[in-house]
C-alpha cells in the first residue's frame, strides 16, 4: 500500500449534507487526470458520495464535525482515504452486511459499504469506538492503449 | 423535480432530475409524501430519465415510497431508468 504515489490532494470540510456534491465531484475532478471512462468516474463519485455521508449521518450523527478526504493518483489507480472523528463503529463486519442499517427510520437502505465494495476494487474500513472512522478504498484505472485510442477516436467519428 | 397527475385514470407521476443523495433526499421525500396523501393515486410512476447521480439515499427513498403506496394498497412502478443507474 506504501507506493510511491504521482499526485496527492486533500480536503477538509464540515460534516454538512450540502458538502456531498462538493466532495464526490472534487474527488472525480482529480481522477479525470488518469484518463478515466465515465463508467468508472461515476463508480468514484458513488463510493465517495456513500462515504461521506455515512461519515455526517453515522459518524457525527447530524452534528458539526470535521471530514477528510485524501487522494493519491497512482499510474494506474486512484486511492482515496475519507476519515471522520465521529462516534466510531463498533463491528465493522456486521455494517459491512447489505442491508444492515442502525438508522431504519431515516429510510437508509443500508446498502453504503456494499457500494463501496462493488464499485471500488479494494475497501478498508478502520474504526476506533469514540474516536473516528477511517475508509481507505482503491480503483484500478485501466490505461489505455494507442491501439485502444485510436478505436476510440473512431467509435466518436469526431 | 417535476410533478404530474393524471385526473381521469389516478396516475400521479414524478419525474426526478440531476443528482439524488442524501442532501436532496430530504426535499423529495417531504414533496413526494404530500403529493401521495393528498392525491391518493392508483398508481405512482416514478421517471428517472433525467437523473445524473444518484446513490444508496436514492434506494432508500424509493424503497420508502414503495413502502407507503404499498401500504396504502395502491400501485408503484419505475421507467425510463439508465443503464448505469
Amino acid at each position: 500500500m506504501n507506493r510511491k504515489y504521482e499526485n496527492k490532494m486533500q480536503l477538509e470540510i464540515l460534516s454538512k449534507s450540502n458538502n456531498e456534491a462538493f466532495a464526490r465531484i472534487t474527488v472525480a475532478a482529480f481522477a479525470a487526470q488518469l484518463d478515466p471512462t465515465i463508467e468508472e468516474i461515476s463508480d468514484i463519485k458513488t463510493a465517495v458520495s456513500e462515504a461521506v455521508t455515512n461519515s455526517i449521518i453515522h459518524g457525527y450523527e447530524n452534528k458539526e464535525g470535521i471530514i477528510k478526504i485524501v487522494a493519491y493518483l497512482f499510474e494506474n489507480a486512484i486511492r482515496i482515504e475519507i476519515s471522520d472523528q465521529g462516534k466510531g463503529i463498533e463491528d465493522i463486519d456486521i455494517a459491512r452486511e447489505p442491508l444492515y442499517t442502525t438508522k431504519p427510520d431515516l429510510e437508509r437502505s443500508g446498502m453504503g459499504f456494499t457500494i463501496m465494495d462493488s464499485f471500488m476494487d479494494e475497501l478498508k474500513i478502520e474504526s476506533v469506538v469514540g474516536m473516528g472512522t477511517k475508509v481507505t478504498m482503491e480503483k484500478r484505472i485501466k490505461v489505455k492503449s494507442e491501439k485502444e485510442e485510436i478505436e476510440d477516436c473512431k467509435e466518436t467519428k469526431l | 423535480m417535476q410533478i404530474k397527475y393524471l385526473e381521469k385514470d389516478k396516475l400521479l407521476f414524478f419525474s426526478l432530475e440531476e443528482e439524488i443523495d442524501h442532501h436532496t433526499t430530504k426535499e423529495l421525500r417531504r414533496k413526494m409524501d404530500y403529493e401521495i396523501e393528498r392525491r391518493m393515486p392508483k398508481k405512482v410512476i416514478f421517471n428517472f430519465n433525467s437523473v445524473s447521480f444518484m446513490d444508496s439515499a436514492g434506494i432508500g427513498l424509493l424503497l420508502g415510497r414503495y413502502k407507503i403506496v404499498n401500504m396504502l394498497r395502491r400501485r408503484c412502478s419505475t421507467n425510463k431508468c439508465k443503464q448505469e443507474c
